[in-house]
């Protein structure tokens, strides 16, 4: 398979502290990544190196084989579209005008949004399910149709990657499933390769086709969930002894922190 | 199809028309009453073609020679300043994602006056061919203070908002007590500082508008095209940036842009405060966020705007004319606190 984000021996500091050490890997086009990992692990600075925000110190990045310090900022976000953490709008937008900011890359400085952008538009907001709020203003939207809002203007960057952080860490077990649902409805559907970062463990075996596992900064295991999602593997990395669960072969493992 | 220009358009196309209609009723106004056809009269028959067949009969030379020598330029002056003014502060709120924000945020109004205040000591009033010394000592005073405003908040080529408006204030408190210290040791040209520091249109001429003219539209409707940045960086820098916009890159274009306008604008008007904050704001509570029709939006409302501020002062007291400054704060000052009182915080930004 093609990769579509190559990582080699990336490091990454933060004033004198090393965040980030040695980090080497690639994403298949197509798949579906979970960075798992503590806090201060650095799940997000390896997320940010990836979409350009920050810039190793040591290493390089390729993204669809070309390397990043020399894709430009409209042709990057033509490639790898992202959804932030913390989506607190204070300025008051319309959905539809939020979902149109996606074909910003698409756009050059006279030209004004078309036909098609509005149908690109329309598609992405349908198929995240929140054409009916169109209308309405960023700001009278609850947490989980925000978070679809952000997904819809990816969306319209028509990108090859989709990179999220941690985007259910504030939102309710449905809300969490059905964002979940809808990333990976993308990835197999549209062939986006997905790279999200998250907390939830069980939701990361779930959802990946890999789960790399990071371990203050560096990659403790980047595989399949069965092969990452060990005890010891958890124990090592979190500090927490768990037991691993499978109702039947086919399922992904579940973890259950052991009682005290 | 231009699904946001036909939204827009409507809306800009009926504040040009309140704006022409209170240009020309602002000529009327004053202490030589002009009736309202003469005044269309006069200035119809400046077009060339049209002049044969308009029948300037009966129109008073003097009133034509105030119509186009007077108050037209000073009303155009108006018009263009409170564009730039407004236009700016609309910018400058965005990129600072502060909504106390306005064109004088980067020391632009305390260096201006600190050059002016030089001008007005070393009696400088001469000027040439109309643009007063103390005008371009004022431009001078604005570049600079923000050029040392922009250096001093830049760490290699990253620009904090947060660094250049501490550093503004810094700067501005600073030459203000240069100026505090020039008018006590200079008694004599007190009022002259102090007029000068609140703003006025009066002595306006054709000469300041051509001056200002070509950077005031060029600049204008470069910045105009910024607006689809200026939506994305307000979600956030970073979000932004992932969206494709140079974000560092379009934040200094557009301060060095803005900056340059708001000198233009201070040079020949003096410090007139209100119009680039309230301006912007009230646009944004009325119509929303989005500056692809805030930034045209506030272009023409904020020469109704000032307009109607310099109307009043130089017509509601007879004989005397009021700082223009003082009027705006008069009458935008209420005004504004009714629109946040009925709009509540949550859309202020």
């Amino acid at each position: 398979m093609k990769s579509i984000v190559g990582i080699n021996k990336l490091s990454f500091k933060y004033d004198k502290a090393d965040i980030l050490k040695h980090i080497s890997l690639d994403v298949e086009q197509g798949s579906f990544l979970s960075i798992l990992g503590p806090n201060g692990s650095g799940k997000t600075t390896l997320l940010k190196n990836v979409c350009n925000l920050l810039k190793p110190h040591n290493g390089s990045i390729l993204i669809d084989e070309k390397d990043i310090e020399k894709i430009k900022y409209k042709e990057l976000a033509q490639i790898i579209a992202v959804v932030h953490q913390g989506t607190d709008v204070q300025f008051d937008f319309s959905v539809f005008d939020v979902v149109m900011m996606g074909r910003f890359p698409y756009l050059k400085r006279f030209q004004s949004e078309g036909k098609e952008d509005v149908e690109i538009v329309e598609n992405a907001m349908k198929s995240t399910s929140i054409w009916e709020l169109r209308e309405k203003s960023i700001n009278e939207i609850s947490g989980g149709e925000r978070q679809r809002v952000l997904i819809a203007r990816a969306l319209t960057q028509q990108p090859k990657v989709l990179l999220l952080d941690e985007p259910i860490s504030h939102l309710d077990i449905k809300y969490q499933i059905e964002i979940l649902d809808l990333c990976k409805r993308l990835n197999k559907e549209q062939n986006i390769t997905v790279i999200t970062t998250l907390h939830d463990i069980n939701m990361a075996s779930r959802y990946s086709d890999y789960i790399l596992l990071l371990e203050e900064g560096r990659i403790r295991e980047m595989d399949t969930p069965e092969k990452v999602l060990t005890e010891k593997n958890i124990e090592d990395v979190y500090g927490i002894k768990v037991d691993l669960i499978k109702r039947n072969d086919n399922e992904r493992p579940i973890i259950i922190p052991k009682n005290m | 199809m231009n699904l946001y220009r036909k939204m827009y358009r409507t809306k800009i196309f009926i504040l040009l028309l309140l704006l022409l209609f209170f240009i020309l009723f602002s000529i009327t106004l004053g202490d030589v009453k002009i009736p309202f056809t003469d005044t269309v009269k006069i200035i119809l028959n400046k077009f060339g073609f049209l002049s044969s067949k308009i029948d300037m009969g009966g129109i008073k030379k003097s009133n034509i020679f105030i119509v186009l020598n007077i108050r037209l330029p000073r009303i155009l002056l108006a018009c263009l300043v409170g564009s730039m003014l407004s236009l700016v502060g609309t910018s400058y709120q965005a990129i600072f994602k502060n909504p106390m924000a306005d064109p004088f945020v980067m020391g632009v109004s305390s260096g201006a006056a600190f050059g002016a205040t030089i001008g007005i000591l070393l009696h400088f009033n001469k000027g040439i061919i109309g643009f007063g010394l103390t005008s371009i000592l004022a431009f001078g005073g604005a570049l600079l203070t923000t050029f040392i405003v922009y250096n001093l908040a830049r760490v290699g080529s990253k620009i904090s908002t947060t660094s250049i408006l501490l550093a503004g204030i810094v700067m501005s408190s600073l030459l203000s007590s240069g100026i505090s210290l020039m008018m006590i040791f200079n008694h004599d040209e007190l009022a002259k500082i102090i007029s000068w520091t609140l703003g006025s249109f009066n002595g306006a001429n054709w000469t300041q508008i051509v001056v200002i003219l070509i950077p005031a539209v060029v600049g204008t409707l470069f910045l105009t095209t910024f607006a689809r940045e200026l939506n994305a960086i307000v979600m956030g820098e970073e979000q932004a940036q992932n969206l494709g916009v140079n974000v560092e890159r379009t934040k200094k274009v557009i301060l060095i842009t803005a900056s340059f306008l708001a000198a233009c604008a201070v040079s020949v008007s003096g410090i007139i405060g209100f119009v680039g904050l309230i301006v912007p704001h009230l646009f944004r509570l009325i119509l929303g966020s989005d500056h692809r029709i805030l930034l045209p939006v506030s272009v023409v409302g904020g020469a109704i705007f000032l307009v109607i501020c310099d109307t009043l002062a130089r017509t509601i007291l007879n004989g005397i004319e009021i700082p223009v400054g003082i009027i705006t704060s008069i009458c935008g000052g209420p005004f504004f606190l009714y629109l946040l009182k009925r709009n509540g915080r949550k859309k202020l930004i």
